[in-house]
Parts: structure tokens; C-alpha cells; sequence
């Protein structure tokens, strides 16, 4: 059976495809036939916001792809989050043409406001939306090639790898806060008008943007799924648990670590392309560590080495996240921090694991998984 | 005095005289060839001036007392450890100190650690699979295909290795001895040209030692077979040719008859009944 | 009866009331002050004759020639308008000023500004004032003084001075005062156009690092002929010197910010590096002990160095306590798990931070600085070490070297390093690993708390505080290579030096970003950093 058909016959992803699918058609259904008053009207608010979580979703399956799989923590995937964010980001702002506060036909505004001449060099071709889309899946795969070239040849991996991940977003945020790199520096990129001619504050923009979320969070789920269903994926697990013995049956384990981690970074930063035009701005902190560090904590504790693990607890821990800050402000960071704690002392196959406690451990899951390849 | 080293590497041509992927050459001699090899850790001296010969398809017995370099030496085969110096060949084509951990198992070099170290979170099957030879890089890799050819060798090794019923259990689970079975199944299924057996009778019971005997013996031929082992019983009823090591460098080498007669041999384990 | 007495006194006070007060009035125009001429002739029309009255007033050696001319600089030396009397003005607001007498300070009351002439002078009767007053502070009694004044008169001194100021030099008897007469002497020379004298005025000059020598040297520099050259010459070893002072300016800030990394990361490297357990609320740790100096000086109001020296034994039990907290609820419970510990902290710094934030303010506090740390070590003119500085690096290297008898010289060390090298055997040896386990953790929490003493001299005390050192403290100990405390102490410093190298060209966000991304491909080239453990122990 060819790869990329294989999560078709695995039960896990019928039931996610399922659910999410489900899920996506209620709640277009719920936005657009129900009227406003109604009790189980889902708002064009809610809407967004669920698109947010699908966007959060996303980018934590990128995260359990090579946490879970390859046991590489990344501190800084939300680097490659902001790099695909960014990308985005720059189309919009491009888009908005004249309209902007200073009325420059191609300049963005804070150019203006900087007196800058003329587009910096890197701007250039971010008009095109193919280009920028393009950009969306490059400028996050380039740097995790280069990154993941030099760190995987060098073998720098476990706890040193976590760190230099997250100097790498730190030093990526201190960068990105500088006027002079010419991404608006510390407040961004906002003021979006439009994305490929749709007016991004119209509800039906919403909604499409949020099925789009829905779409490429269940593609990713498929790609990563094939991935660990095949071959590799067990040559992932294999040097994820004795790397050494990986090296000797003849694997380049950098390799494969440097093709799933790129593959990754790309999710990534899908995921922040799709999430961009639905919060409506893009600034430095989405590189902060502790945004990367946060992602690690959905997917530990929605549960390592299962993805919809990662996905429920992307969707919960952003939930409750909305509700505390909400409610009451201070307690969040209390809640986070608890969570961190909780997630890894008590619960360390995450709710996936109290889930799946009547059958076997991941361990004979995925033997299971192999019989059905086999098959 | 590396300058005068290089000069002495006359046996090199230019690199693209050497033919890719060339198959091991040992038409002019040994399969293994370890000359003047040492290596230190913080002014430890794991390796002194190691001389080694492995003839293409024997059984080599590697023997010493704890701390003698026996696994120091397996690390610089297979290109886990660089040496401070000497030389290490692979036939008389490849240099194996320019080659790392995945190239020489590709080239066709085995290894069997000496705790044994299986894939835990895999069942037997996919352990043993990962193993067979194929095409090992990335691409080829995501998209293979278990062919019915390959299922059948993966059986057969199953059944050599008596671990059928446990075909898709998890690894982890299985039994010391089981892993050691599991691990030496994983070495023929690569099929090398040499295999490096690290104490591969730890933890078995006596018939089990027996069947590995016969297994490794009836290896020996088609492939080299270096074992290092501290049981000399089990030596005793292998070896044809023993190497003694000791403080890393060689201390006799001979039929198991010479070297326990040999008096240095004695010295050095003393009371341990050779 | 009694009325009509009343009356009568009241009426006789009254009556004296006004007439005495008419005579006291023509006392004050009576009373002919004792001005020496040389202070009346200040109140001359023409400044020429006024800049004569100085130096004559200088030469006349009057005890109050000091008083009266600061106050003439100051423009509070004036004239009583009716009686032509000298005053000195002591309180200029309002409509009436309080003066007193020039000559005996006698209080005069106040007087209605408008009838008080002031004695005017112009900027160059002000530049000599200054000189002059240079001259005489030349007397002071100490020679921290009469170097002040010294200093004052480099490019000041001009004709008129100039033969005092000889004088002077002869009779001075302090060498560095010897020095700076000179070299004040030497920059009027340069003005001489005599050739002899301007060599050796350059040759006086050459190697003094003082601005003033700089500006008289570039003034004859730019000229030409052979004194031009000289000057040059002159310039071109001062700008050398300069730039000696500057390298050591450099390196001081180097060292001092590399003090603060290792005072950060060496605690972590205890914990990280012999314990393998990564403690992301190591910066938080810092953060409390920052705090413990804070709520120090709160409960000894007045006395902050006291406070201070408190805080350290106060931060090491703070910070420890709560690493042993930390350790006993979290960290234990994850052994073998590096990255899950990583996750673990993490969410307790999380919630420390927040802690602080809700029980005492978001906002920084302001911890105080004895006033033995604030001020600056003066080296030379172009090189001044901040005192505070220069106590924290002090305390850095006394802090790593403590640390280093404890894990050389002490039972706890030895049984650190055992169970950092093999843990089963330390086990099997009778050592409660445990026990070490918490020490281990104890020690190297309360040097983080040390750490957090030591930078509220430096730094805002906030919240935020310990999350802009964790990064930089986890990077200074993978460069060092982890478990060799002296790989700590090289790193951190030889970062702070990098990124005040890079500083002055790159700016200081840059800076960092370049230093960072140098350690990201350094670990690339050496995975184990500089002074990597060897051996198959650290393979794992």
C-alpha cells in the first residue's frame, strides 16, 4: 500500500478525520442557519476563535511529530510558527496597498513612519500571493534545514538541543524587535485589509478561514500519520530510543531527523499563516520562549507519540487559557505553571495515556500498527 | 610526524581512482586490519599500539580481563570512536577511519552491543525489519514496501532465533536472553560481511549458550565473525583462534590451547581458571 | 489712675519708638565700612580696571580675597545703593534680599533688592575669576585640593597667571600637583611661539590623558612646522595610550557582565552539570534572592549596607529552601527525565514569578546601594572603574572559589562527584545518594540565591528578573561544557568580554544576537563544549 494511504486504514485517524470533520460542519452549520439570538448560535467571535485553536492544534501535531517520534524537544518551534506567521503577514500587508494610514501605494505604513526610501530587498515579490505562500513553507523549512543540518551532524541532541532551540527563538525574538530588520519591530505587522481579495473582516472570510484552519490541521494529522506509520516512522522511534543501535543497522539518523524536523518547522508554519489573518497581527512575542515552551505543555499533557493527543490538549489548555484570562487574569500563569507540573510528574502519557489505559501502552499500539501495515 | 604518516600511507590512491560502492577487496589479504591503533580518554590509555588481523571468514575469539579495550576496540571499528592514531581497513579498499557509524554498517560491518540493546517500543518483527539490508536512506525509507521475499526472510530469522511467538510483542518486553536472540537476529538479517559479537551469551542458560555456539560457528565461513566473550567455556567450545588483549594492546594470540598455556596469559588472570 | 499711667507709658514707648528709629538709619550711612581699595576699586566702571582690581586684590594676600571674589563670580558681591557699601547677598528670592556686611559678615537684615547695585562682569573678567581663585585654592592644605585646583587650570592659565603659577610650582611639593602645574604651565606655552619653549611644552605634554592637553595639542597639531609634528606626535602616543585605557575600559565591563553570567550559571552548573537535572526556575531562584535584599533593607530602614552583607547569608538560605522545595516536590519524581525536569521547572518558574507579582508588586523595586559600593575607583583621567562593579566581580571570583573548595576540599564534594560518576556504586559505597541529591540541589539553589544578591546592585529587582538570566546562564554552561566548574568560569567570562567587544560596534541587541548565535554554531563544532567531559562516562 502506498504510504500516504496507510492512516486510511488506521482506526485513530478515521476516528479524528471524524470528529474534526463533524465538528467543522456543526459549527459552519450553527454560524450560518441559526439567527444571531439563538441559544446554540455559534458566533463569528467563537468562530475565530476556534480557528485559532485549529491553527494551535496544528502546530502542536508538528510539535508531537518530532517530540513524540523523534524524542527531539523543541524549544522553538514557535520560531518557525512566527517565520510562517510572518510570511503571511507580509502578504497582508502588501494587500493593503494604499489604503493605509499614509496612503503610500507601496510602502507599509511603519516604512513610512521610519522614513524609509524604498522596499528593503526581502520584501520584494511579497506582493504574489504564490511567492508568499511559497515563503510560508520555505522561510521555516530553510532555517530548520540549516539549523537541523548543524545541529544533527554535530549529533546535539536531548536537553543541549532544547536549549539551543530556544536561544535560537530568543535571539529570533531580540532580532525581530529591531526597527532596522524591517518587520515593523515590536509592533509588527497588523491593520490587514484583505487576503487574496476577500475582505478579512467579513464573517464569511471568518468562516472560510476557519475551515481552512479545519483542512489543514486534518492534512497535517494525515501526513504526519503516514510518516509514522511507515518505514521511517519506526526508524524515528528506533533512534528515538537507542540512537546508537539506529547508527549501526546502517540509518542516517541525522538525516532522518533533519527531513522529519524540516517537515515539522513547515507545519509549523502553515499553521501560522492560517493564524495570522485570524488574529490580525503578528508580533515579536510570538517568539518568545515561553510561547515555544507553552506548545511543549499541550502536547505533554494531551499525551507524546499519539498527535490527536496533541491536539486535545492544544484545544483544552487554549480553552481554559481563554476562560482564566478572561475571568481572573492573575491566576493564569499560576494554572500554567501548575499544569507543567502536573502534566510531567503526574501524568506522563498525558490524558492519552488515561484514555487509552485499557488497552496496552504505546509501545504494543504501535506493534499493533505494524501488523495492519504488514497486512 | 603526521606528515611522515601520510607519506607512509602508500597503499592510498587518489580518492576518484577509488570506485564508488566498491565491494570489500579481500583479495589480497584480510577483511579486518588494525595497525598501530591507539587511543586515550583524559590521559587514559584505553588503546596502546593495537595490532589486529581478521582473516575473511573466521571465527576470532577476543578474550581479556575487564578494562583490556575489548569494547573501546569494537567502538573504533565501527566508527563510534576515532583513534588518536593508526590505522583501521575494511578489506584493502576502505579506510574506516574516514567513515562513520552508518557508512560501515552499510559497507557490511555488524555489531551486537554488550548490554543488549534492542528497539523497546517495537515489536520483534519491526526490529527485526528496520534491520534487514535495504536501501536505508530517508526517501526510500518513507516509501518502502514489505515484500513477500522480504516477510519470509524476516520469518526465517524468527525461527532461527526461536522467537516466532513473540513475532508482535513489544520488544521491551521480552526476556534478557530473548533480547540477545532478538539482537543476533538483527545481525543476520543485515547480513554483513563482518559481525562484532559483544558477550553474546550473557544471561542464556546453557542450552541456549549451545544453540548461539552453533549459530556463530556455522556463520564462520561465509562470514567473519569477531566475538568477545567472557564465559571460556564458551570460548573454549568455539574458538578456533583466540587473541588475548590486555591493557589495551595484544598479549598472545594462538589456539585456546597456546594462549591459556602461555604464562603472561596466566599472570593476567590469575585465579580466574583459563 | 491706673488708665491714665498706662496711657502715659504707652505714649513715652511710642515717642521713643520714633526717634530712635531715624538714628539707627543714619547709623548704618554713618557707619563708613573699612573697604581696602583694592575692593572699591572692583566697583569701577570699565572692566579693564576691574580685571586690574583682581589681580591686585590677589596680590594683596587679604584674608577675605576668597569670599569676595567666589561671591563676585557668583554675582552676589553688591554694592548698597545710598551708602555705597559693600554686601553680600545670601538670600536672592523676594522682593527683599538678606545681606550681609562684605568686610565682618555682620548681619544687615534685609534689604529691598532695588537698592542694591550689582557689581557686573563679563565672561572674561569671569574666566579670569576662575583662574585666580584656581591660583589661590594652590594654598589649600591638602593635596587632594590643590590637585583639584590644579586640574581647573589646565588651558585656563594666560599671561597673568602664568608667573605666579611658576612660583608656585617651584614651591609646590606634592608630585603629582607638580604634574599638573606643569602640564597647565606647558599648554600656555604652546601659545608662546618661542620653538624651544613649545618642544618642551609637547614633551611636558605628551602621554597626559587629560581632555584639555588633548584640545591644546590638536590646536597646535593643526598648524604647521616643526612643532606641528611634535604635537602630532605627541597626539599619536596619547591616542595610543587612549586606546590602551579604553581596551581596559572594555575588558573591565567584559569582565564585570562575565562576573554577573558566572555568578548566574554557576549554580546551575552544580545542578545541571553534576546532577543532570535542569532547572529552569534557576532564574527565579536568583529573582528571590534579589528579593531577599530588597525585603532586607525594608526591615533595616537606614542602613542598607548592613542590609546588604545580611542578604547574603539571608539569600543562600532563601534561595536554598526553596530549591530544596522544588527538589523534594517536583524533581524527584522525574529522575532520569531530563526533558519532562526541563518542562517540570519551567512551570515552577512560572509560578514563582507569578507569586512575587501577587504577593508583593509587578512593578521593580528599587534596592538600595551602600554608599561604600556607589561612586568609582579613578585609575587615570580616561579610566574609572565603577566601585559596585568592581564588588560584584570580586564577589563572583570569591563565590567560585568557595564553590571550588567545597567540591574539592569537603565530604559533600567527594560524594557529589562520586554520584555524579556513578551512581549505583556511590550507592553501593554507602552514600546516600538522596541526601547528596538534595545538597547537591541546596547548594547550588543558594548560589543562584548569591547570584540574586549580588545583581540587585546592579539591575531593576522585578518579576522578569530571573527570565533574562536563564537563557544566557544555560548557554554559558553548554559553552563551558557541562560538570567543570572552571569551564563556567572561563565562558562566562569570555562571553562578557565578547559581548562588550562586539558592543560598541554592533549596539547592544545585536551584540547579543551575534553572541548567541556564535554559541549555537559552537556547539555545533564542540556538542560538549570547551572543556568537554571525556571518556565512554560521558557518552549517554
Amino acid at each position: 500500500m502506498h504510504w500516504l494511504a496507510k492512516p486510511a486504514t488506521e482506526r485513530n485517524t478515521q476516528v479524528f478525520i471524524g470528529v474534526l470533520t463533524a465538528a467543522l460542519v456543526a459549527v459552519c452549520l450553527l454560524n450560518l442557519l441559526l439567527p444571531a439570538g439563538h441559544p446554540l448560535h455559534v458566533s463569528t467571535y467563537t468562530v475565530t476563535l476556534l480557528g485559532k485553536y485549529l491553527c494551535y492544534a496544528l502546530l502542536a501535531v508538528a510539535v508531537d511529530l518530532v517530540w513524540g517520534y523523534l524524542g527531539i524537544l523543541s524549544l522553538g518551534h514557535g520560531a518557525f510558527f512566527a517565520l510562517g506567521g510572518y510570511a503571511m503577514g507580509m502578504y497582508l500587508m502588501r494587500q493593503i496597498g494604499d489604503r493605509g494610514v499614509y496612503g503610500d501605494p507601496v510602502l507599509p505604513d511603519f516604512m513610512v513612519f521610519l522614513n524609509w526610501e524604498s522596499l528593503p530587498w526581502y520584501w520584494h515579490g511579497f506582493d504574489m500571493a504564490w511567492f508568499a505562500f511559497l515563503m510560508v513553507l520555505l522561510a521555516p523549512g530553510l532555517l530548520a534545514l540549516v539549523f537541523g543540518f548543524l545541529a544533527f551532524r554535530s549529533r546535539v541532541t536531548g536537553v543541549y538541543l532544547s536549549i539551543i532551540t530556544q536561544a535560537l527563538t530568543f535571539a529570533l525574538m531580540l532580532a525581530f524587535f529591531r526597527n532596522e530588520m524591517g518587520f515593523g519591530g515590536n509592533n509588527g505587522l497588523t491593520d490587514f485589509k484583505e487576503l487574496l481579495t476577500f475582505d478579512l473582516s467579513a464573517d464569511s472570510t471568518r468562516l472560510g478561514l476557519f475551515v481552512a484552519s479545519g483542512i489543514a490541521l486534518g492534512l497535517g494529522y494525515w501526513l504526519c500519520r503516514a510518516i509514522v506509520s511507515s518505514k521511517l516512522g519506526r526508524v524515528c522511534v528506533a533512534s528515538r530510543d537507542a540512537e546508537a543501535r539506529t547508527r549501526f543497522l546502517g540509518y542516517r539518523v541525522e538525516r532522518v531527523q533533519l527531513f522529519v524536523f524540516v517537515v515539522s518547522a513547515m507545519l509549523a508554519g502553515i499553521a501560522g499563516a492560517l493564524y495570522v489573518p485570524q488574529v490580525g497581527i503578528i508580533n515579536p512575542s510570538v517568539f518568545s520562549p515561553l510561547f515555544s515552551i507553552e506548545i511543549v505543555v499541550w502536547v505533554a499533557l494531551g499525551g507524546r507519540a499519539t498527535l490527536y493527543g496533541a491536539v486535545i490538549g492544544a484545544i483544552l489548555v487554549n480553552y481554559a487559557k481563554t476562560v482564566f484570562t478572561g475571568v481572573m487574569p492573575d491566576a493564569w500563569l499560576f494554572a500554567l505553571g501548575g499544569l507543567f507540573v502536573v502534566a510531567t510528574v503526574m501524568l506522563p502519557q498525558g490524558l492519552a495515556g488515561l484514555f487509552a489505559k485499557r488497552k496496552r501502552s504505546t509501545p504494543a499500539a504501535s506493534a499493533k500498527g505494524a501488523k495492519e501495515a504488514t497486512a | 610526524m603526521s606528515i611522515l604518516q601520510s607519506l607512509a600511507n602508500r597503499d592510498r590512491v587518489f580518492e576518484f581512482l577509488v570506485p564508488d560502492e566498491s565491494p570489500v577487496d579481500v583479495r589480497h589479504g584480510p577483511i579486518l586490519y588494525l595497525e598501530d591503533v591507539s587511543v586515550s580518554f583524559d590521559g587514559f590509555k584505553a588503546i596502546d599500539d593495537l595490532n589486529l588481523t581478521i582473516d575473511d571468514g573466521e571465527l576470532r575469539c577476543i578474550i581479556g580481563p575487564n578494562g583490556a579495550g575489548k569494547t573501546t576496540m569494537m567502538d573504533i571499528i565501527t566508527g563510534k570512536t576515532k583513534p588518536d592514531r593508526g590505522q583501521v581497513w575494511f578489506g584493502s579498499r576502505h579506510n574506516l577511519l574516514t567513515m562513520n557509524e552508518p557508512e560501515i554498517a552499510t559497507l557490511g560491518i555488524g555489531r551486537k552491543f554488550q548490554k543488549p540493546t534492542v528497539f523497546e517500543a517495537l515489536s520483534v518483527f519491526e526490529n527485526l525489519e528496520l534491520a534487514m539490508s535495504a536501501d536505508k536512506r530517508v526517501m526510500p525509507t518513507l516509501v518502502a514496501r514489505l515484500s513477500g521475499e522480504a516477510r519470509d526472510r524476516i520469518d526465517e530469522v524468527l525461527a532461527m532465533t526461536g522467537l516466532q511467538a513473540e513475532r508482535d510483542r513489544a520488544a521491551g518486553i521480552l526476556s534478557h536472553g530473548q533480547k540477545q536472540w532478538l539482537e543476533i537476529g538483527m545481525l543476520l538479517m543485515q547480513r554483513p560481511r563482518l559481525l562484532l559479537v559483544d558477550e553474546p551469551v550473557a544471561g542464556m542458560t546453557e542450552q541456549e549458550m549451545e544453540r548461539t555456539g552453533e549459530l556463530l560457528t556455522s556463520l564462520a565461513g561465509k562470514q567473519s565473525v569477531v566475538v568477545v566473550e567472557h564465559d571460556m567455556g564458551f570460548v573454549r567450545s568455539i574458538a578456533r583462534k583466540v587473541t588475548v588483549l590486555h591493557q589495551g594492546s595484544v598479549l598472545a594470540e594462538g589456539s585456546m590451547d597456546q594462549v591459556s598455556s602461555d604464562p603472561r596469559v596466566v599472570e593476567v588472570y590469575l585465579g580466574e581458571g583459563i | 489712675m491706673n488708665l491714665l499711667r498706662t496711657i502715659q507709658v504707652s505714649l513715652l514707648f511710642w515717642c521713643c519708638v520714633a526717634l530712635t528709629f531715624p538714628v539707627l538709619a543714619q547709623q548704618i550711612d554713618a557707619a563708613d565700612q573699612d573697604a581696602p581699595p583694592e575692593l572699591v576699586a572692583l566697583a569701577s566702571d570699565s572692566y579693564a580696571a576691574k580685571g586690574e582690581a583682581i589681580q591686585a586684590l590677589i596680590a594683596s594676600g587679604h584674608s577675605r580675597t576668597r569670599t569676595w571674589l567666589t561671591a563676585l563670580l557668583d554675582g552676589k558681591l553688591q554694592r548698597l545703593e545710598d551708602s555705597g557699601r559693600f554686601v553680600i547677598v545670601t538670600d536672592n528670592s523676594g522682593r527683599d534680599w538678606t545681606v550681609i556686611d562684605a568686610v565682618d559678615d555682620a548681619p544687615l537684615g534685609e534689604v529691598s533688592r532695588r537698592n542694591i547695585d550689582r557689581i557686573t562682569i563679563n565672561n572674561a573678567l569671569r574666566n579670569q575669576l576662575r583662574s585666580a581663585m584656581a591660583v589661590l585654592d594652590l594654598d589649600a592644605p591638602t593635596v587632594q585640593e590643590r590637585l583639584a585646583s590644579a586640574d581647573r587650570l589646565l588651558g585656563k592659565v594666560d599671561a597673568n597667571l602664568a608667573e605666579p603659577l611658576t612660583a608656585r610650582l617651584d614651591a609646590e611639593e606634592s608630585p603629582a600637583v607638580r604634574e599638573k602645574l606643569a602640564q597647565a604651565l606647558a599648554i600656555y606655552r604652546l601659545q608662546s611661539g618661542d620653538s624651544a619653549a613649545v618642544n618642551a611644552a609637547i614633551d611636558t605634554l605628551s602621554g597626559s590623558l587629560n581632555p584639555a592637553v588633548r584640545a591644546a595639542l590638536n590646536g597646535v597639531a593643526a598648524g604647521e612646522g616643526e612643532a606641528a609634528e611634535a604635537a602630532q606626535r605627541a597626539l599619536a602616543s596619547i591616542e595610543q595610550k587612549l586606546k590602551l585605557n579604553r581596551a581596559a575600559q572594555t575588558l573591565y565591563f567584559g569582565l564585570s557582565l562575565g562576573s554577573v553570567l558566572v555568578l548566574a550559571a554557576i549554580g546551575l552548573a552544580i545542578t545541571f552539570g553534576v546532577m543532570g537535572v535542569i532547572n529552569m526556575a534557576h532564574g527565579e531562584l536568583i529573582m528571590l534572592g534579589a528579593y531577599t535584599t530588597w525585603m532586607m533593607q525594608q526591615l533595616l530602614p537606614g542602613q542598607p549596607g548592613l542590609a546588604l552583607i545580611l542578604s547574603i547569608p539571608a539569600g543562600f538560605l532563601v534561595a536554598a529552601i526553596a530549591g530544596i522545595i522544588i527538589e523534594r516536590s517536583v524533581i524527584r519524581f522525574l529522575k532520569g527525565r531530563p526533558l519532562e525536569t526541563l518542562l517540570a521547572t519551567f512551570g515552577v518558574s512560572l509560578i514563582l514569578q507569578q507569586l512575587v507579582r501577587t504577593l508583593i508588586s509587578p512593578l521593580n523595586r528599587t534596592v538600595v546601594t551602600p554608599e561604600w559600593m556607589s561612586g568609582s575607583l579613578v585609575i587615570n583621567e580616561a579610566l574609572s572603574l565603577t566601585l559596585n562593579r568592581l564588588y560584584v566581580l570580586g564577589f563572583a571570583l570569591v563565590v567560585f572559589a568557595g564553590l571550588m573548595l567545597v567540591m574539592r576540599k569537603t565530604r559533600l564534594g567527594l560524594e557529589v562527584r562520586a554520584v555524579t560518576q556513578n551512581r549505583a556504586m556511590a550507592r553501593a559505597m554507602g552514600i546516600r545518594a538522596t541526601r547528596v541529591d538534595i545538597m547537591t540541589f541546596a547548594l547550588g539553589s543558594g548560589v543562584a540565591g548569591l547570584a540574586g544578591v549580588a545583581l540587585s546592585q546592579l539591575t531593576n529587582v522585578g518579576p522578569n528578573l530571573g527570565q533574562s538570566y536563564i537563557i544566557d546562564s544555560f548557554m554559558v554552561v553548554v559553552f563551558g561544557g557541562v560538570g567543570n566548574l572552571w569551564g563556567t568560569l572561563v565562558a562566562g567570562m569570555s562571553l562578557g568580554v565578547i559581548n562588550q567587544v562586539l558592543e560598541p560596534w554592533a549596539g547592544a541587541i545585536l551584540a547579543k544576537i551575534i553572541v548567541l548565535v556564535f554559541i549555537i554554531l559552537f556547539i555545533q563544532k564542540r556538542p560538549r563544549g570547551l572543556f568537554p567531559q571525556k571518556g565512554r562516562a560521558a557518552e549517554g
